[in-house]
């Protein structure tokens, strides 16, 4: 039988520390696409299987192994183990369509403000929250996951440019600290 | 001269750097302009037509004289303005446009030719005879004008750019932008303060004007300090906002690092800030008077001068002398005075006493000529007692303040002629959520700029939603008239200047409109005047008022031109900081990227995607022998290529046939669960768009293909036709092009080599040919497709694209014992030509169905997109250029892609791709020949004049290879 | 310039992507003649003043109907494209 290794998305070594803020690879184990449609029932059942609803645009909802991303209209981004409300409906398996990167540290809102025309302010996009926008010039989910702890969904294919573009924005803002 | 004061420097630090080669030494805090100033250097640059020699004018960013160049090589930087370069040490400064040397400029020999370089003088000079102008005349005139140079090298891509949101953007941290920056902050607003100083206090540090009971620039630091603690505000120091664009986005230059020597900090930022309202505090930009010979070097705005004096603790002169027309000139003097320079007096426009000190002043006074060519040596004033000449190293202009207007104009929008202050003002709501407030609207003493602070915030505020509360007490400042007589000209002999960048006069102002260029428009144009790199801050009011009176109107009924994005000029590096190299657009990277270079193919761009060209093998000549080998592994053994690149979309739902269906020109609904089906995709107006395949995985589960350079293209139309005619269908898609690595595997031994890799075995006489379904490799779920694009025997194999790579060298090494291999771009072209199976090479967008001989896919039974206007009797047309196969007659002719194909009445049509074919022992093609189908069997001309190639080829059926294709269906 | 996406709110510009003018929400339908479909698809007004365009919201993929005004690029209102509406 055929032996077949996995292989890490990006070419370069992570995770890179660049003045205070780290850029690492995130392995969220299952990434599944799910289609849904708003309604009651399934917002009900999932509140009932795993204590949180769907979210709504802009927006993640959170239990234990488990993020709900927007992920546009009628459309939903299930990180970590599917719950089984959600069976029966479209879903496709994209755990290697995107590559995660998770950037953390001080400076990080710093970083992803060289990159990305979304308004960053915590009270626009808040913990928890999930924007459906560019990073550079490709399209990219970001996720807040603390203060200062973003997660960049982008396309597997992409993500040695990410790591670059991010890499290069990390190293200016370190830099300015460096005057 | 160096004289006492100064707040911006730290005399406890010396600095050296150098200009044109002399050691110049200042102080930390110093620009060049200052020090330079300090050192006695009073001639800095030429001018750009005339080669006059020019010294400083201002203190700030509109300077038109002091352009240098910095840096060396990569870190090259011309037209840089020496009064916004902080020195630091080493720092390398150039004069520029001059030769050999600033003090000895050859080409000031254009001043004595004037006569013949006035306004429009190519329109009537330099003209006979017609050819000397491109060969002669214009590089002569070129290389004798101009400004900086660039190094040659390649700049350093250090700079970077940044995206920023707030409440509320306050352009300008003088007086005004710092009461309207602590209203908003205070009532909670998120406040972005921008300025193109090193530090807030605008105008307050350049003159002795108390706030409170403070200095002012003290009382600017205590409030931005305050400023500066608070969560809710950033503070963008050395930061020009530079212009105003739709939706209250705004462009902004940092200079994040130019004041030190280059290191790890980027040079400069360029921000895009997104705004919500805005107040433009930015000020007021002095401007001169023009008089005869008023652009020796000496000759300063007395704005300026005062800064130089309390902001660098420098004086232009020893033997200063002031000429004005509004009451600036006596605070000037007691400035300078107080600092131990003598004043050689002051001369007044104005009639009547005005002013009083213990130096001469002169009433009615007129500047009538001035001496000394490098530098102010003399002056000559005619005045109500007479006239007098006078000594003096320094002459300092106050023509007057012009509210700096410049990005309330950015959207098209006029400024307003204030009669009162005899300036422009801003017209309100010219760009709409940007309020100007303070001297940027007319309001000039002290006291109106802090409450116009106030006053603009508060609107701000009250449209953004926000309480006022905690609203800063104002605190008691000056309030003093602006006591102005508009003096625009000095009519005496001699050129007066305007425009100091484009050497433009008031002559040659008057001379256009005796040339009927009455309008501002034209007479811009026509004599450069206000398009230099300053946008004629300095000269646009001064040429109007000149304009005006030549032409018999007030300066309202003139009007004035506009004015345009960036209000200084912006690095294209910064622009577009990270945007070279790999950071010029993503790259999309294959599973099998690493193999592939690793195996030492080349790897083309095909649009994002990075592919392999080919696999050399040791003993290779060239690419040929290799795409030559690898198409012999597909016809004869097993051959296995990437398309992973090939766009995936995973449509899902019970209304999802129903949904193909209208997509595809063909039917899908139809499809049963486990085949595939090719299918072909119209636009609207009835052109191919794409082709590619669906395939059922379920009753309510496709997986549809496209084109790699279409995936992007074909996903937004369908979400585009969902969303816009069938919103109601029970249908969902997602874009799984990346999820998955998949591999063609193609040639007579496909089967075997399968058979190899699969965890169980298959059954292929259950495969039939446009079959799919689930199979498992090493454990991993994974799709099998049989399909071919080679014409051989083929499948294609999917897996998760984390196991990409690792199946593609397991099939490779399987395929090479085999006596087979990898394939790549090139053999797959070769392939797939010899089938005549067609790319976007073929469907390049003009072409349909019809001509490509697909008409019959075209359902007659349902609707679809392109369907009515397919239908139209022009694109039926026999006569139209339809596709066509091509044989190269001559075993040793080449077919090119591009070349015409030449026939009885000339073009009759062209080639789209074409290849070498080792399996048939020549040049293969596919074109488009007008009545293509019915000429099979003729022998045309090909010509490519471009290549200097032409040669017989024979008109075929396409895919000349196994028509029949047995190969692939058995 | 920023455009209201009708999910996830006011964006940069760089985030969408012009289809023409919204008119291409009135399709035809089958059977309408040559002339109708020229005219679908080739002839536009050219307003100065209020207009109404089709937008891409790439990221989130959501088409939209902005009103804009030609002259001072405003753009007034924008909602999620609907079928059949203009």
């Amino acid at each position: 039988m055929v032996e077949l290794m996995a292989q890490s998305p990006v070419s370069s070594r992570l995770p890179l520390e660049i003045g205070g803020v780290t850029l690492a690879l995130a392995e969220p184990g299952r990434v599944t696409w799910v289609a849904v449609r708003d309604d009651g029932a399934l917002a009900s059942a999932l509140e009932e299987e795993v204590g949180c609803g769907l979210p709504t645009a802009l927006r993640s909802t959170t239990a234990s192994g488990l993020r709900l991303v927007w992920h546009g209209p009628g459309q939903v981004l299930a990180i970590g183990a599917l719950p089984s409300a959600l069976a029966g409906l479209p879903m496709t398996d994209q755990s290697d369509g995107f590559a995660c990167l998770a950037l953390s540290g001080h400076g990080a809102r710093d970083v992803l403000a060289r990159l990305t025309p979304v308004d960053l302010r915590g009270h626009v996009f808040p913990v928890d929250g999930a924007a459906r926008t560019l990073l550079g010039h490709m399209t990219a989910t970001l996720i807040r996951e603390g203060d200062a702890a973003w997660l960049c969904l982008v396309p597997r294919s992409m993500a040695d440019s990410a790591v670059h573009d991010l890499t290069r924005a990390m190293e200016g803002v370190a830099g300015r600290a460096t005057l | 001269m160096r004289v006492r004061g100064g707040h911006e420097i730290d005399r406890r630090t010396p600095i050296r750097f150098t200009f044109d080669g002399r050691v110049i030494e200042g102080f930390q805090g110093d620009t060049v302009a200052s020090a330079l100033m300090a050192a006695g250097v009073r001639l800095v640059g030429r001018s750009f037509k005339y080669h006059r020699p020019r010294g400083l004018v201002t203190a700030g960013s509109d300077e038109p004289n002091a352009l240098v160049t910095t840096g060396q090589g990569a870190e090259q930087r011309p037209n840089t303005r020496a009064t916004m370069q902080e020195i630091w040490p080493g720092l390398e400064v150039q004069s520029q446009n001059r030769w050999p040397s600033l003090s000895i400029d050859a080409m000031a020999v254009n001043d004595l030719v004037s006569p013949f370089l006035g306004a429009g003088f190519y329109y009537k000079t330099f003209m006979w005879p017609r050819s000397f102008w491109e060969k002669v005349y214009e590089p002569a005139i070129r290389r004798a004008a101009g400004l900086g140079a660039l190094s040659g090298d390649s700049a350093a891509d250090r700079s970077e750019r940044a995206f920023a949101h707030c409440d509320l953007l306050v352009i300008g941290a003088g007086p005004t932008g710092l009461m309207a920056a602590l209203t908003a902050a205070r009532a909670g607003a998120d406040v972005i303060l921008a300025d193109e100083n090193t530090r807030p206090g605008g105008r307050l540090l350049s003159e002795r004007i108390e706030v409170g009971d403070e200095p002012g620039a003290e009382w600017a630091a205590r409030a931005a300090a305050e400023l500066a603690a608070m969560p809710n505000v950033r503070i963008l120091s050395r930061t020009t906002v530079t212009g105003a664009y739709d939706g209250g986005t705004f462009g902004a230059l940092e200079r994040v690092a130019l004041h030190a020597a280059p290191g790890a900090a980027p040079p400069e930022c360029f921000w895009r800030i997104a705004a919500r309202r805005a107040v433009l505090a930015a000020g007021a930009l002095e401007r001169s008077i023009a008089f005869p010979s008023n652009d020796r070097p000496g000759i300063l705005m007395a704005g300026a001068a005062r800064s130089y004096l309390h902001r660098w603790g420098v004086t232009p002169g020893k033997r200063v002398a002031i000429f004005g027309n509004n009451s600036d000139i006596y605070r000037t003097a007691k400035d300078l005075s107080a600092a131990g320079v003598e004043i050689a007096f002051v001369a007044d426009t104005r009639p009547g006493e005005s002013g009083k000190g213990d130096w001469p002043v002169f009433q009615d006074a007129r500047v009538v000529a001035t001496r000394g060519r490098r530098g102010l040596s003399g002056i000559k004033l005619d005045h109500s007692g007479g006239t007098a000449q006078l000594r003096a190293d320094a002459l300092l202009v106050a023509g007057g303040w012009n509210p700096a207007v410049h990005l309330t104009c950015h959207m098209n929008g006029r400024p307003v002629w204030d009669e009162a202050i005899a300036a422009f003002v801003p017209a309100p709501g010219a760009v709409p959520g940007l309020i100007a407030a303070g001297a940027a609207a007319g309001r000039f003493s002290t006291a109106a700029c802090l409450a116009d602070g106030v006053r603009a915030a508060g609107e701000a505020l009250e449209e953004l939603g926000y309480s006022l509360r905690g609203r800063p007490d104002l605190p008691e400042a000056e309030d003093a008239p602006y006591d102005i007589t508009p003096l625009w000209t000095v009519k005496a002999p001699g050129r007066a200047w305007l425009d100091l960048q484009n050497d433009v006069t008031t002559k040659d102002v008057r001379q256009a409109a005796q040339e009927n260029m009455t309008s501002v428009e034209h007479m811009k144009r026509y004599t450069t005047q206000g398009m230099a790199t300053d946008q004629g801050k300095g000269s646009n009011v001064q040429a109007l008022a000149v304009l005006a009176d030549a032409t018999g109107r007030g300066i309202a009924a003139t009007g004035t031109t506009t004015f345009r994005p960036p209000y200084v000029p912006v690095p294209i590096g910064a622009m577009g900081a990270g945007a070279r190299g790999e950071g010029f657009a993503p790259r999309r990277l294959s599973p099998t990227h690493a193999a592939c270079v690793a195996r030492g193919a080349p790897m083309i761009e095909a649009g994002l995607w990075m592919r392999p060209s080919y696999f050399p093998r040791d003993g290779e000549r060239d690419w040929r022998e290799s795409c030559d080998r690898e198409v012999g592994h597909v016809r004869h053994a097993a051959g296995v290529a990437d398309v992973s690149t090939l766009g995936k979309i995973d449509v899902q739902g019970p209304d999802a046939g129903r949904f193909l269906d209208f997509v595809y020109a063909n039917g899908m609904s139809g499809l049963a669960p486990g085949r595939v089906r090719y299918g072909l995709m119209l636009r609207e107006d009835g052109h191919v768009m794409d082709d590619g395949t669906a395939a059922r995985l379920g009753d309510a589960h496709f997986l549809v293909s496209t084109t790699t350079a279409a995936a992007a293209q074909v996903m937004a139309h369908m979400e585009f036709v969902q969303q816009a005619y069938l919103p109601d269908l029970d249908v969902a898609f997602s874009s799984v092009t990346d999820a998955w690595a998949q591999f063609a595997v193609a040639g007579p031994r496909a089967r075997d080599l399968l058979d190899r890799v699969l965890d169980r075995p298959v059954s292929w006489d259950g495969w039939p040919f446009m079959s799919c379904g689930d199979v498992s490799v090493g454990g991993v779920p994974g799709r099998l497709f049989r399909i071919s694009f080679s014409g051989e025997l083929g499948y294609e194999i999917a897996v998760p694209a984390r196991y990409g790579g690792a199946l593609f060298e397991a099939l490779v090494a399987r395929a090479e014992d085999m006596g087979g291999g990898a394939y790549g771009m090139e053999a797959m072209n070769v392939l797939r030509l010899e089938k005549g199976f067609l790319t976007h090479a073929e469907m390049h967008g003009r072409v349909t169905a019809f001509d490509i001989g697909l008409q019959g896919m075209l359902s007659a039974k349902k609707d679809f997109i392109g369907k009515g206007a397919a239908a139209r009797p022009g694109l039926l047309d026999a006569t139209r250029e339809r596709l066509v196969g091509l044989r190269a007659v001559e075993p040793e002719d080449r077919i090119v892609a591009g070349a015409h194909l030449f026939g009885e009445t000339g073009s009759e049509g062209y080639v789209t791709s074409a290849g070498f074919s080792p399996t048939l022992g020549g040049f293969i093609g596919l074109g488009f020949l007008r009545n293509g189908p019915e000429r099979y069997g003729e022998r045309l001309i090909l010509k490519d004049r471009l290549r200097r190639i032409e040669a017989k080829v024979d008109v075929v059926a396409p895919g000349p290879f196994d028509p029949e294709g047995g190969r692939m269906r058995g | 310039m920023r455009i209201e996406c009708p999910h996830c709110g006011e964006r940069d510009l760089r985030e969408f992507t012009y289809r023409g003018h919204a008119l291409a929400l009135s399709r035809p339908s089958e059977g309408a003649s040559a002339e109708e479909w020229d005219d679908f698809l080739h002839n536009r007004d050219n307003p100065a003043g209020a207009t109404q365009d089709l937008w891409r919201h790439d990221p989130c993929g959501a088409w939209l109907v902005a009103e804009r005004s030609t002259t001072t690029h405003q753009v007034r209102a924008t909602r999620a494209v609907r079928g059949g509406e203009a």
